[in-house]
């Protein structure tokens, strides 16, 4: 328990965070900051989840794993997103998403 | 009783002769299907001679004949009540039908081997002839009205494809459509009055409906429509069926056009067989008619004199030989229809009944007589058309020989079977109605008339320029004919009161001479003024006819009933009726189908922009629904 702060402030903080990211997915055109975005969402949830189980099953403990499998999974993420975004950058060179509609047509 | 287990063979071996020679018949020679065909009639013919002798001769009959069933089997069956049965009944009107029947069919068999000689579709001739035989017998012995029904289409069938043998003639595959469907407009109104009357009585079966004294029309009586009982509905509309099938007015355009088809099937279906199955139908049902629904027996009665009188008159104008004898078979086919509708039940009462049952046999004689003359004569002098032939008497002396007795047969003329049964239903006639026996007896010295301005246009008179000189048929084509001048000539004296008649029980029967000696004159009148005008060529008949003016115009077109019914269907029916729903068909019916594919095409075509590959836009609508979704339950829902 973390002296004197309330729950409401984390969850405010999370879902600032969580807007942010959504707002960023939609509005951005660069894919690097698209994958920050999504970072921005993944990293929101985590929050979440850890302070959920913190305040309201404090001997408990899933909610912290999950949130490192989320971490865990967001690396690998990361790493296959900007592999592709290297690969789309050698083909096209750029990394605007709306140029990236070879396979619609 | 038993013993009867054989009759069932008289309708199968024209059925089996019909598969083998419909599907095998190409293989062989022509001649072979004629032979099988012929060879397996006579053995029908055979088998019913013996039936009725056994029938009509066999044992005591004093309390009347019996109605027996040899064999019936359970058809279709449709729930516990509903249930369609197929079977052979003998009474005394059925087995004279097989007789009539089988008979005709074996002369026109045998006849048909040398008139189709040589014809292309030889084997599919015969091949229809079995199949309408078959037809024709399975009616004939009918059970029950369904069973009737059924065959009765059958025959329809049959005719049709006979009338269009010579397929590649624009007017027979008309005049077979033309049969065709003026016939199944009156077998509508025939399955309605079925469904009428088995819904009032709970049966389909003969026996129970002509039971004397049965207890199945109980509640008939308070059943009606528009004020008529339903009984007399059903008995109409199944008297509207029969008219169809025997060409009653005004259903009769189909029959003279149906002398398309080859002489032989004229002779057999729409002479002797086929059409009077319209009258056989009325007597079959004679006993509902009479007692359940006596105002149907008014119309039947009204509706065979004008057909005979109508018709008898257009016989008179027509030139084409064979169009002379289908409308001298509309106005004897009306003639037993009348004495159907003059008749009584039982007894002396039923003499009407018994007339019209003895006229249906004699005239089923002489005239496939006259019909297989006229295709002897057709056959030698290759024309329909009575202004084409001339003097034939020398170079055909067994057809002149037999057709003269034809013609005096059914010209009444006295000791030939004609005379004894037209004075039989002259007699009923004067009984219950004046007005129909004065009709009649109009009738029977026009019918004299005509035949002999056909007979003597025929036989006598100048020769004409011919292709080449006509000579006398062979001889499998006059041995029918001298065949059925023998029982044209001696079928009169069946003793038929005594066997075939409305309650089954005979009665004695003398001559009425109040009735016969007039008929006899105006009969020899008809014979005098056809004499007189025909016998030597002359200019007597055309000053007439254009004396006549418009009245003889207006019955060498048929009073132009063809014209009236082409008009109401081209013009009022087609223009009216059919167009107006054609037009709701395709613009309504199809225009909402199509409609909702336009719509559909049209939309997709709007919003196909939607899915624009944006992967952001597609994350837009979707947090943007979420969102939406969220709000709604938070505000609406809580």
């Amino acid at each position: 328990m973390i002296q004197g702060i309330p729950i409401e402030h984390f969850l405010v903080v999370s879902t600032i965070m969580f807007f942010i990211g959504v707002c960023g997915f939609i509005i951005r055109r660069n894919l690097i900051t698209m994958l920050m975005a999504v970072e921005l969402i993944l990293n929101s949830v985590n929050i979440n989840f850890v302070v959920f189980n913190r305040y309201l099953y404090p001997d408990q403990l899933q909610g912290h794993f999950f949130s490192l499998f989320i971490v865990g999974i967001a690396a690998a993420e990361a790493s296959v997103a900007i592999a592709l975004i290297i690969n789309i950058y050698r083909k096209l060179k750029n990394i605007d998403v709306e140029n990236v509609n070879e396979l619609k047509f | 009783m038993t013993g009867y287990n054989y009759t069932i063979l008289i309708p199968i071996i024209p059925l089996v002769i019909f598969l083998v020679t419909g599907l095998l018949g190409m293989k062989w020679k022509p001649i072979v299907s004629g032979l099988i065909g012929t060879v397996g009639m006579g053995t029908a013919w055979l088998l019913s001679i013996i039936t009725a002798g056994s029938y009509f001769f066999g044992g005591h009959h004093a309390e009347g004949f019996q109605t027996i069933i040899p064999f019936e089997m359970t058809w279709l069956r449709f729930t516990e009540t509903l249930i369609i049965k197929m079977g052979v009944l003998l009474d005394p009107i059925s087995v004279m039908m097989l007789v009539v029947v089988t008979t005709i069919s074996f002369m026109v068999h045998l006849y048909s081997i040398g008139y189709m000689h040589g014809e292309k579709g030889f084997q599919r001739f015969f091949a229809f002839l079995s199949l309408f035989t078959f037809s024709m017998l399975g009616l004939v012995i009918a059970t029950n009205i369904f069973q009737m029904y059924i065959f009765w289409e059958l025959v329809g069938v049959s005719s049709f494809l006979l009338i269009g043998f010579y397929y590649q003639k624009p007017s027979a595959v008309a005049a077979s459509k033309k049969a065709f469907i003026v016939t199944r407009f009156a077998d509508l109104g025939f399955l309605v009055g079925i469904l009428i009357l088995s819904y009032v009585t709970k049966t389909f079966d003969f026996g129970q409906l002509t039971q004397p004294g049965t207890t199945i029309f109980g509640n008939a009586a308070s059943l009606s429509f528009m004020g008529v009982s339903a009984l007399t509905w059903a008995m109409t509309l199944i008297f509207i069926g029969g008219a169809g099938k025997s060409a009653m007015f005004p259903l009769h355009i189909w029959l003279p056009d149906a002398m398309e088809g080859p002489t032989p099937v004229s002779a057999l279906i729409h002479a002797a067989t086929m059409v009077v199955a319209g009258v056989y139908l009325v007597a079959r049902m004679f006993p509902v008619i009479h007692f359940q629904a006596p105002a149907a027996q008014e119309i039947v009665g009204y509706v065979g004199g004008f057909t005979s009188l109508f018709a008898a008159i257009i016989a008179i104008t027509q030139y084409d030989i064979k169009r002379v004898l289908a409308f001298s078979t509309l106005s004897q086919l009306g003639y037993m229809m009348l004495a159907l509708g003059v008749s009584g039940y039982g007894g002396e009462e039923g003499l009407g009944y018994m007339a019209s049952m003895f006229h249906l046999f004699t005239h089923a004689m002489f005239k496939a007589l006259l019909f297989l003359g006229a295709g002897s004569i057709i056959h030698a002098v290759h024309s329909n058309y009575m202004y084409d032939m001339g003097g034939l008497r020398k170079y055909m002396p067994i057809t002149h020989a037999t057709f003269l007795i034809a013609c005096l047969t059914i010209a009444g003329v006295p000791f030939l079977s004609g005379f004894f049964s037209k004075d039989e239903i002259l007699v009923a006639a004067l009984h219950h109605n004046k007005l129909l026996f004065a009709v009649e007896f109009i009738v029977a010295g026009l019918t004299a008339f005509y035949m002999f301005r056909l007979y003597f246009s025929v036989f006598w008179g100048k020769d004409r320029h011919y292709h080449h000189t006509p000579h006398e048929s062979p001889l499998v084509m006059t041995i029918p004919l001298m065949f059925l001048a023998f029982a044209s000539i001696f079928s009169g004296y069946l003793p038929f009161t005594e066997l075939v008649t409305s309650d089954k029980i005979g009665f004695e029967s003398e001559m009425n001479y109040m009735v016969a000696i007039p008929s006899i004159l105006i009969g020899f009148l008809g014979i005098a003024v056809a004499w007189v005008l025909y016998k030597k060529e002359s200019d007597i008949p055309a000053k007439l006819a254009k004396s006549w003016g418009i009245l003889y115009t207006a019955t060498y077109n048929k009073f132009y009933f063809d014209e009236i019914y082409l008009f109401v269907t081209r013009k009022i029916i087609f223009n009216y009726i059919s167009r107006p729903i054609a037009w709701f068909d395709r613009h309504i019916v199809d225009g909402f189908m199509v409609g909702i594919g336009l719509v559909t095409e049209k939309a997709s075509y709007k919003i196909k922009g939607m899915q624009s590959g944006q992967l952001q836009h597609y994350a837009f609508a979707f947090v943007a629904g979420a969102l939406a979704l969220a709000l709604f339950m938070i505000y609406y829902l809580m």
